[in-house]
């Protein structure tokens, strides 16, 4: 069980204490809509390309070298309330500015939610703090 | 091959449920029992529309075998007569018929009713009550709006036609130039598909809106601004100026926010701040503000549950009379707190878009699940149920976001119930066992 000092400690740590522990760096992330994701989920949430979506995650090209990832690498994002492993891929269309990153609504961004609704009903579910490792998988 | 099912059928008018823009003028051409073409779809549309095809599932599946709809009927009201905190949740993927039998459902066994508002723009709801909601429909949108603000949201992607059908592009009666007499902005943290099409772009800094918004209603009413909010929400003040200036200065303005406002941090407050900077600039101008609706009849969700309960979602009947209180009643919490005893789910997912917690718990309790397609929800549901989709192949009312009221017309026959039907089996057995009214007796809703 997650508590509220745990979310505040997580928040608390900035990129720079991250980076001292050795462990990767912070980014805001924000889940949302794509034409993809809209299209795809109509022929099957098990589809590959469904998934292959919902599974990606985007980031500013230098933020991806900062890191030391190549596109099409998998990474391991962590938020307060849980983690996911997806594909990290470079934002070729220049959406994203350096420390935001972009996930498509889907499995890996619930999993990144937080449960509590502050009283709204609705978990924060964009601009949520992670943290962004490389999965060095041989 | 048969000729008969073979020849092209053209249905006109035909509407899209998708998203909330429910446009109403698709031309679907229909061979055998496939739509082929979409005509006046959009990317979405088209997707929507050219994917549904016969599915080979069974009608219904109990506990992972296939069951005949009276089997499963019997077995989905036993599960909810005799659960003690059951939640029914869903619903804004099916009709307003299917919708309100789906909140009988609820009165009778004394849990909660609740839609996919609550995790969407739940918020916006809660700021409605608080500060009200100067509204218009899409139709003055068309033919009035000279200033256009989409603000949290990328219509691009998630509403592919609105922009041309409804907002930014179409020549109106005050408009009749189309865009070149629109002011088109987009305020966002990312700089979006929706970006090349506005006049003016600012990239905002996340967890920013509450502030933008703030400083905005300041300076139409000419306060002073520290000259610092540059730092805090990375656009300048003179830029902030100048928006301002804008939105005081048109003829009639419309403010789309999207969940950018209402999934970030500070929620209700956000929309609530953008409620009010629409609300002040009645001062100056013609101005409105809507929220951009998600799925095809959420809009429709809202207005069936608030004619029936008094509110728009997270309902508690539990003591024979309604009671609203988000964080308490609604879906994502009952779960995630592991209240929730039985779940009954109408077209949507809980599995793909809950938290963790609420998943997990979700896996833990018996649930029915009605849905047209598989889905994670329906494959671990103790009963689910095959539906025909609504707009393909199920009449009905669906509620556009304007809350405007369309009619489907529906394309193709389909093989499996309505939701409606399904629902009203269920709602007069769960009578039946409660031994409330005779064994035929009419329904909630008034009809046998």
């Amino acid at each position: 069980m997650v508590t509220k000092a745990d979310v505040q400690t997580f928040r608390n740590l900035n990129a720079e204490t991250w980076q001292c522990i050795g462990m990767a760096q912070t980014f805001v992330l924000i889940a949302g809509r794509t034409s993809r994701q809209g299209t795809t989920l109509n022929e099957s949430k098990f589809g590959s390309e469904y998934l292959e979506e919902t599974q990606t995650l985007w980031m500013h090209v230098q933020d991806l070298a900062a890191l030391g990832v190549e596109p099409g690498a998998r990474v391991r994002v962590r938020s307060a309330w849980g983690q996911a492993e997806v594909v990290a891929q470079a934002d070729k269309r220049g959406e994203l500015p350096r420390g935001l990153v972009f996930i498509a609504y889907g499995d890996a961004s619930s999993r990144l939610m937080g449960a509590d609704t502050h009283g709204t009903g609705m978990p924060d579910s964009k601009g949520i703090d992670v943290i962004i490792e490389p999965l060095h998988t041989k | 091959m048969d000729t008969q099912t073979d020849a092209l059928r053209v249905i006109e008018n035909a509407t899209c449920t998708f998203c909330g823009c429910v446009c109403d003028d698709m031309v679907l051409k229909v061979q055998g029992d496939r739509i082929v073409e979409a005509k006046n779809a959009c990317v979405l549309g088209k997707a929507w529309f050219l994917n549904h095809h016969p599915e080979e599932r069974p009608v219904a599946v109990v506990k992972g075998k296939p069951a005949s709809l009276d089997e499963a009927v019997e077995q989905a009201a036993e599960i909810l007569v005799n659960a003690r905190y059951p939640v029914v949740y869903g619903l804004s993927d099916t009709t307003c018929e299917a919708q309100r039998v789906a909140v009988a459902i609820a009165d009778w066994i004394g849990g909660c009713v609740d839609t996919t508002t609550s995790v969407c723009h739940g918020p916006s709801g809660m700021a409605f009550q608080g500060v009200g909601e100067v509204t218009c429909s899409l139709g003055e949108v068309k033919n009035r709006a000279d200033l256009i603000v989409f603000w949290g949201c990328n219509p691009a992607e998630s509403h592919p036609r609105h922009m041309t059908r409804y907002s930014t592009m179409p020549r109106g009666l005050f408009v009749p130039k189309g865009r070149k007499d629109r002011t088109v902005v987009l305020v966002d943290v990312r700089r979006t598909k929706t970006a090349p099409a506005a006049d003016i772009f600012l990239q905002i800094k996340p967890r920013k809106d509450f502030e933008a918004l703030w400083a905005l209603r300041a300076l139409i009413k000419g306060v002073p601004v520290d000259p610092k909010l540059e730092e805090e929400t990375g656009i300048t003040l003179t830029q902030w100026q100048d928006l301002a200036e804008r939105l005081k200065s048109c003829k009639f303005g419309v403010l789309f926010f999207g969940m950018g406002l209402s999934m970030t941090r500070g929620k209700h407050l956000n929309v609530e701040a953008a409620l009010a900077l629409a609300r002040d600039l009645n001062q100056f101008t013609k101005f409105y503000i809507k929220p951009m609706r998600g799925h095809g009849n959420v809009t429709g969700a809202d207005n069936v549950v608030s004619w029936q309960t008094g509110y728009p979602f997270g309902v508690n009947l539990a003591r024979g009379y309604p009671r609203f209180n988000p964080g308490e009643y609604t879906t994502a919490d009952l779960l995630a707190r592991g209240e929730a005893d039985a779940a009954l789910i109408v077209a949507s997912d809980p599995l793909a878009n809950f938290s963790q917690p609420a998943r997990e718990h979700l896996l833990r309790i018996p649930y029915v699940a009605l849905d047209p397609k598989e889905t994670p929800t329906t494959r671990h549901a103790t009963v689910a149920f095959t539906t025909a989709p609504y707009g393909i192949s199920v009449a009905g009312t669906v509620y556009r976001m304007d809350d405007v009221p369309i009619r489907l017309r529906p394309a193709l026959p389909s093989p499996y119930p309505s939701d409606e039907e399904v629902l009203r089996r269920l709602e007069r057995r769960i009578r039946q066992l409660l031994g409330i009214g005779s064994e035929t007796g009419t329904l909630i809703s008034g009809q046998p």
